[in-house]
């Protein structure tokens, strides 16, 4: 028999397992109890989906010798491409209000805060070596302290900025002393718990953050004092330039105000890396111990990984929070964490221009398949798999070296430790 | 006093079922010391297999509780089986040898796979089961207020040792438990001494999943509810345990899960309710700093 056609034969036998009972009867709840349906065309289908799947991998990956062989193609192509495609994206970045309708604007907003906060995570996870799991605890702090803050004192978007920032970092710094001794999965499952603790008590601590109801009523940003509304007097963004009011202008603003926000996240991560904190950033991540005997302060140079990198979260909360004008706990689970870690890494730890491209075809794809609905977090997982797979080391697997005697050589992502710390 | 030893025994059934689940993330760590995200959800996957079979058999007209319950443990447990051989062939497998945070980011692909496919395939509604066995002792009686050790618990407690009898017995006196800790020690080596590491990795996953759907057996029959969102928090709860247990030791697994269902039950008792999952993180946290190897554990030297 056809090896091939035995193997997918295979397949098709395992997945009738496991697919047999979870796809095949449905438990349906009524008054007198639960009931099966049985769905024996969905079961068939997904079977044969798998057999044919099998055979179609199979036969595609016969013709090729040479199994899983390092896509190196696309990696070549991007890093040829990186010195101009980054101005060519900056460049359609500022222009997108002026090009787009609003649809496109929303989108633009929702894309820069993940490039936003990938670009956060990466200072911790991608510089730093620090496998941190709960980074939407300090976006969580930043959006609440926002809300809270305006509510209570009656403050602006601007003054609250850097406080937001602020708070968070310093969440980063109380994260990041306990978990100074733990190293790699241990930090990681703690970052998690941390995650889950911060969202549990902003669930519970109903008279604070009004729990599952969460806080209504943010106030919206304002440029220089001037408010986007339809009011149309002085002190209005439209009365003050004597234009036309439209609701895409404060849209375009909150754009705007995300780009320059998630720019300022970049400026600050490739300065940062060129000094000595950075530096040892980078040490740290290749070798601990070695660290240690050269005289680098690990103490210090862990919290303020941790606070820098959750001080960029701080930010890109109270952002969320001005632009929804609305907040509740449901909006800063375990899955934004995961979604912004393989924004990182499927970016390439540590590559700036990845982060982005990968937060564009993430959230881009999560826009793409809006229509599949439910199917579409089932698609989202299958795509982590998929890219582990196929490309462990991300979009851009070439690094440049922060520091370089003499002329600045591009190495392979091979070469860069992923940190154990 | 009453109240207390009612919380014991309430703790000590809620503490078998995360040490079950616990044991089958320290022997997936022990082995290729990677988290395996997924298996919180392998336990809820278990935990729909045991209420579809449980249905099914009330369907067919099978009326006696004990074989429909075997039945549905060897069912479910067989079942989950595959789906944690299939997980680890599809989604680590190919990553072995990989980068360090590819089998992590992949497992929390499958975690997000696993957990949307019980949604789509069972719905996203809370199941229902009516109780199988009713009914219970009452141990004691002070000023009015009953201790009830309910028939329920016993099963529970008394499956659960069972299944971990067997589990022991497996790891420790066939050969498949002594590959096991070969692969365990050095999988270099044990593959250099003639032991099929691939396999061993292949079974390990295979006897965790059954384990975690033993689990979410038990948690169906104790809870009588179940939902496609419990694996995260079960999970995560589990791997505590195990942490606190000392990663890599099996016994270590389950009585990090006695500890984590017994602080929990206390603290729902006497503290509060929503903050019960913020009490086993934070033992989690305190755990970790003040005894980073668990109660269990070994310590582990770092050369250069």
């Amino acid at each position: 028999m056809n090896p091939i056609l035995k193997d997918a034969g295979i397949s098709a036998l395992v997945a009738l397992g496991l697919f047999g009972p979870m796809i095949g009867l449905k438990t349906e709840a009524s008054a007198t109890g639960l009931f099966l349906v049985p769905r024996p065309l969905a079961l068939a289908a997904a079977v044969a989906a798998v057999f044919f799947g099998r055979l179609v991998l199979l036969t595609w990956r016969g013709r090729r010798p040479g199994r899983y062989r390092a896509n190196r193609g696309l990696s070549e192509a991007l890093k040829r491409s990186g010195r101009f495609l980054t101005p060519v994206l900056l460049a359609f970045a500022v222009v997108l209000p002026f090009i787009s309708g609003r649809y496109g604007i929303d989108l633009g907003i929702l894309v820069l805060t993940y490039v936003m906060l990938g670009w956060g995570l990466n200072i911790v996870v991608g510089l730093a070596g620090l496998l941190d799991l709960g980074y939407v605890a300090f976006y969580a702090v930043g959006a609440y302290s926002f809300a809270l803050l305006s509510q209570t004192f009656g403050l602006g978007f601007w003054t609250c900025l850097p406080l937001a920032g602020l708070f968070a970092a310093t969440w980063g710094v109380m994260l990041g002393f306990p978990v100074l001794r733990l190293r790699g999965d241990y930090l990681a499952i703690v970052t998690l718990a941390f995650g889950e603790i911060i969202r549990i008590v902003l669930l519970n601590a109903t008279s604070i953050t009004g729990g599952p109801n969460g806080i209504a009523g943010i106030p919206r940003p304002t440029l220089f004092g001037l408010q986007f509304s339809a009011a149309g007097g002085p002190d209005t963004f439209s009365g003050f330039f004597g234009l036309e009011y439209s609701p895409t202008q404060r849209v375009a603003f909150l754009y705007y105000v995300i780009l320059g926000l998630a720019l300022l996240t970049n400026w600050v991560t490739l300065r940062l890396r060129r000094v000595a904190l950075g530096r040892a950033w980078e040490a740290l991540r290749e070798d601990e111990i070695a660290c240690r005997s050269l005289g680098i302060n690990v103490t210090v140079t862990k919290l303020t990984a941790f606070a820098i990198g959750a001080a960029f979260g701080g930010f890109a909360g109270a952002f969320f929070a001005t632009r929804n004008a609305f907040i509740s706990p449901e909006s800063f689970t375990f899955i934004e964490s995961a979604i912004v870690l393989a924004i990182v890494v499927l970016g390439g730890l540590g590559s700036q221009l990845g982060t982005a491209l990968a937060a564009i075809v993430m959230i881009g794809g999560f826009e793409v398949f809006r229509d599949l609905a439910e199917y579409r977090m089932l698609l989202f997982g299958t795509a982590l798999v998929l890219i582990m797979i196929l490309r462990p080391r991300g979009l851009v697997s070439g690094r440049t070296p922060s520091v370089a005697l003499g002329r600045r050589r591009e190495i392979s992502a091979e070469l860069v430790a992923e940190g154990r710390g | 006093m009453a109240y207390a030893l009612q919380q014991l025994i309430n703790g000590v059934t809620l503490g078998m079922i995360y040490g079950l689940i616990a044991v089958g993330y320290t022997m997936v760590y022990g082995i290729i010391g990677m988290i395996n995200f997924a298996h919180g959800d392998v336990f809820m996957i278990g935990a729909f297999l045991s209420l579809i079979s449980l249905t099914l058999l009330s369907v067919l007209g099978l009326s006696s509780v004990p074989l429909a319950l075997a039945l549905t443990l060897v069912f479910a447990a067989g079942i989950a089986a595959l789906y944690g051989w299939t997980i680890e062939r599809v989604a680590y497998r190919p990553l072995r040898g990989s980068f360090r945070l590819a089998p992590l980011i992949s497992a929390i692909g499958m975690s997000i796979v696993l957990q949307n496919f019980a949604q789509v395939s069972q719905g996203a509604r809370v199941k229902p089961i009516a109780p199988l066995i009713p009914g219970g002792i009452q141990l004691m009686n002070v000023e009015g207020f009953a201790v009830q050790l309910s028939w329920m618990q016993i099963v529970i407690v008394v499956t659960t040792l069972a299944v971990l009898g067997v589990f022991t017995y497996l790891v420790s006196a066939t050969p498949l438990g002594r590959s096991m800790r070969a692969c365990e020690q050095d999988q270099k080596m044990a593959g250099l001494l003639g032991i099929d590491t691939d396999k061993t990795i292949s079974l390990t996953f295979v006897i965790g999943a059954a384990l975690a759907a033993v689990a979410g057996l038990m948690f169906l029959l104790y809870y009588g509810v179940i939902d496609f969102f419990i694996g995260f928090v079960a999970g995560v709860k589990a791997f505590t345990a195990a942490v606190l247990g000392g990663i890599g030791s099996l016994p270590g697994a389950v009585l990090g899960g006695l500890a984590i269902g017994l602080i929990e039950t206390f603290w729902s008792a006497y503290f509060s309710v929503q903050y019960k999952d913020v009490a086993a993180f934070s033992i989690l946290v305190i755990v970790l700093i003040f005894l980073p190897t668990g109660l269990l554990g070994r310590t582990d030297v770092e050369k250069v």
